[in-house]
């Protein structure tokens, strides 16, 4: 079946994106994020860094229902598909926002493949609110769907999970951890007494990260029979083009950010963006980012009315965004001179989370030796 | 809107684009044509391409939504899908590209009724052939220096000067001519004519490329005539006149058909297959990932574009109209420059073998194409000079001039 016209971008989803974007062009993202940052600028002798949690942000995006898009309507949410989510995405990105909305997001694309009563239910308290966050890789970063350093005994999880983005947001986690029949994914409670959250010391701004240890906590099975490692790869698709869709909309950031720049920053009696060598690469990163932009869409509309076409169509979006990210963020830095390598500068917030998002569910070089695989 | 789905009328037409076209499919002719439009010298291939061009035109493929008046075929949202079928169909190109892409578009916009009524009609069915005068050897990225002179004499111009890298300028019937009536003023001193090339003060002599084709030419202008009738836009709007030739040559307006034999898409398919079949180190060159991340990484941008074009008639997604068409041309040459300098490299010392050697793979294909991709890079504006519009023009960047 092919891919509509319109990438399945109806007025509801049209809607759902300009109400979502007005929403966050109110909330002054990163006013609200640098008085986290303070005092804890230099690595050496800084303060460790508190992670900043939006709250009233997330309660508000919760009001206005956007947590349930993609939570399916028997388990009280609106249900749809990953077209919307991706709207979403791509806002959450353009105003580099740290919320609990993304993972709720990529949780609830992997839960519905799950289809266990536990992960409706799951899915359910979500549409209450519950923060969910995933632990789904090992200390080494493997990328494969069954990279895990968590063992499973009976009902409970011993080992750790690695590289859990938003940990510190989180209510449950969601582990991939091995048993006898393979692996599986659990329900954990992350304020349980034989959980402990170490935050890591990461480069992102925005975001937060830990490294979970589990000495024997108590979990509920979401898939069984070692039936997590083929859920988590028919979600996966899903989850590479979500985090697609927020270096999309990062990288359209840093380029309206960068050309703005040069239109008033001035040298040689010039706006610098009078000079090829400013204006070309500006020119690129537009490029960049429109094709990144184009294959996501893509990928949202394959994943909805094309799933057999979906695992192709979100490599090619994230090898895409994966470059982009990492082209746009360079750019926006060296363009905008020393002003943009000083931590005061906006540019590299953005810089860093480009940095981090670039890697996650891997960087252009796995995803296009994944893409090959499927040709 | 949604664009979702086509109406009664669109998909009836598509079923009958897609029949019409395998039926009529013409038998391949024993030469083999050039890879593209702007290579064809051999008057065969031109009575040949000339020929399938009017047939089609006569099925409805060509001028699909233009007014009858105008020798169209009065539908409505049906050019795109002829020109879409025609693509997909591998068969012969359009031989009178400059006609349909840069001529139509331009008289269509700013000819005068008479005119349209006049030329249209022989472009869309080929009997006439059109090129375009605008380069100088003195006047390139910068147009608008263009010395060649048009001096009225009653109700008449007089054309002196001459025109460089002029393509299908050996078959061509009329130019789009761009000339100077005032020398003191530089854009607003440039008049555009529909100029006449079968008459004694026009001269064309045939320049080679660096693949050893031709296809494009000099042209010498002394003392050739060109009525006032033949005049588009007033004197001194030439300028305006040309930016609707060239937005429609970079791609930014409706194409009608194609204009290479080869789609990006197809070529991208040679491309893994040659890979696929290419040795190295006792396996395939497809299975060294060093070659297989180049060759995904051209993959990737060749979707993108097929994508890109999708979202750019999305009003709420496109980020303004004319951002993603400005980038078609710019794009799509370096997209395909990369892909052939990546099948040079597969086949290494094997694409030494040019066109006419017996063990060139592909005939010479690779190498041939891979020079030809710079028609594309320089063409219509070079891709620096693509550059500075889209910073200009989409982004607001100060110009450059
Ligand atoms: C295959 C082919 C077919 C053609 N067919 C036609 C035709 O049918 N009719 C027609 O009128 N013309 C035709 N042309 C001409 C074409 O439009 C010109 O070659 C083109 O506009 C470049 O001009 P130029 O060759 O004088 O190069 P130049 O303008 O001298 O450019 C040389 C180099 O300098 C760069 N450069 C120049 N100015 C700038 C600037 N401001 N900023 C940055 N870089 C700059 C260019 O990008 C290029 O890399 C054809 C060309 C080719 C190659």
């Amino acid at each position: 079946m092919a891919t509509p016209k319109d990438f399945g971008f109806n007025e509801d989803i049209n809607m759902l994106k300009d109400s979502y974007a007005r929403f966050l062009s109110e909330q002054a993202t990163i006013e609200k994020l640098r008085p986290s940052l303070e005092g804890t600028e230099d690595p050496y002798h800084g303060q460790p860094r508190v992670p900043f949690f939006d709250r009233d942000n997330w309660d508000q995006t919760v009001a206005l229902g956007m947590h349930a898009v993609a939570i399916p309507e028997d388990q009280g949410g609106i249900g749809m598909g990953l077209v919307a989510a991706t709207a979403l995405a791509e806002e959450i990105g353009r105003y580099a926002l740290a919320t609990p909305l993304t993972n709720t997001l990529l949780a609830s694309f992997i839960l519905r493949e799950a289809s266990t009563d536990a992960a409706s239910a799951l899915l359910a308290s979500m549409a209450e609110g519950l923060r969910v966050g995933l632990a789904l890789y090992g200390e080494d970063g493997d990328l494969g769907p069954t990279s895990t350093d968590v063992q499973v005994t009976g009902d409970t999880l011993h080992g750790q999970s690695w590289y859990v983005t938003d940990a510190q947001k989180c209510d449950v986690l969601i582990v991939s951890a091995a048993g006898p029949s393979g692996i599986d994914l659990y329900q954990v409670d992350v304020n349980a007494a034989s959980v402990t959250v170490m935050a890591d010391t990461i480069v992102d701004l925005t975001r937060d990260q830990a490294h979970i240890q589990f000495d024997g906590t108590d979990a509920t099975a979401l898939t069984t029979g070692g039936q997590g490692a083929d859920c988590l790869q028919a979600a996966m698709p899903a989850l590479l083009t979500l985090t697609a869709a927020d270096i999309a909309g990062a990288a359209e950031w840093q380029l309206q950010t960068t050309a703005e720049y040069a239109k008033v920053r001035e040298q040689f009696d010039r706006p610098i963006g009078f000079f090829q060598a400013v204006k070309h690469p500006i020119v690129d990163m537009m490029i960049a980012t429109d094709e990144t932009r184009s294959l996501v869409y893509q990928a949202a509309a394959a994943f909805d009315f094309d799933r057999d076409d979906a695992a192709r169509c979100a490599h090619l979006a994230k090898s895409s965004a994966s470059d982009t990210a990492e082209f746009c963020a360079n750019r926006s830095t060296q363009l905008h001179g020393g002003i943009g390598f000083t931590w005061e500068a906006d540019v590299q917030i953005y810089h860093k989370r480009q940095m981090h998002s670039q890697f996650l569910f891997g960087d252009g070089v796995w995803q296009r030796q994944q893409l090959a695989a499927l040709l | 809107m949604s664009i979702k789905s086509l109406t009664a009328e669109q998909s009836e037409f598509q079923t009958f684009c897609r029949a019409w076209l395998e039926e009529n499919r013409p038998p391949q002719h024993p030469v083999p044509l050039p890879q593209a439009a702007y290579e064809v010298t051999d008057p065969s291939h031109l009575t040949y391409l000339s020929d399938w061009q009017a047939k089609c035109y006569e099925a409805g493929l060509i001028a699909s939504d233009l007014p009858k008046e105008y020798g169209g075929h009065g539908m409505t949202g049906c050019q795109q899908i002829a020109s879409n079928e025609v693509r997909a169909a591998n068969v012969p190109y359009f031989i009178n590209w400059i006609g349909l892409g840069m001529a139509v578009p331009t008289l269509l916009e700013c000819g005068t009724e008479e005119q349209k009524k006049t030329f249209l009609p022989p472009i869309f069915s080929a009997e006439h052939i059109w090129c375009q005068g605008f380069s100088e050897p003195g006047a390139g990225s910068d147009l608008a220096s263009l010395q060649t002179s048009a001096v009225k004499e009653g109700d008449q111009w007089v054309i002196n000067g001459s025109k460089v890298w002029t393509s299908l300028g050996h078959f061509a019937q009329y130019m789009l001519l761009l000339a100077r009536q005032d020398k003191g003023n530089k854009y607003g001193g440039i008049t555009y004519f529909l100029a006449p090339m079968d008459q004694p003060g026009v001269t064309v002599k045939p320049i080679h490329k660096m693949t050893g084709e031709s296809g494009f030419n000099e042209v010498f202008l002394e003392d050739a005539v060109v009525g006032d009738h033949l005049r588009v836009g007033a004197v001194g709007d030439g300028w305006k006149v040309a930016m609707a030739t060239l937005t429609s040559e970079r791609g930014a307006g409706v194409g009608v058909g194609a204009v290479a034999s080869e789609s990006p898409a197809l070529v991208m398919k040679q491309l893994i297959q040659l890979a696929k079949d290419t040795q190295r180190n006792g396996r395939s060159v497809w299975e060294d990932p060093v070659w297989r991340d180049r060759i995904m990484k051209v993959y990737e941008r060749t979707e993108a574009s097929i994508y890109n074009s999708r979202r750019s008639r999305l009003k709420p997604l496109n980020g303004g109209a004319m951002r993603i068409p400005l980038q078609g041309k710019l794009t799509g040459s370096e997209i395909g420059q990369a892909v052939h300098q990546i099948a040079l490299g597969i086949l290494g010392l094997k694409s030494s073998l040019y066109v006419g050697d017996a063990k060139a793979p592909a005939n010479g294909k690779w190498p041939l194409g891979y020079m030809n991709t710079y028609t594309g890079t320089i063409s219509g504006g070079s891709s620096e000079i693509q550059r500075n519009i889209l910073g200009e023009r989409v982004l607001g960047l100060p110009k450059t001039k």
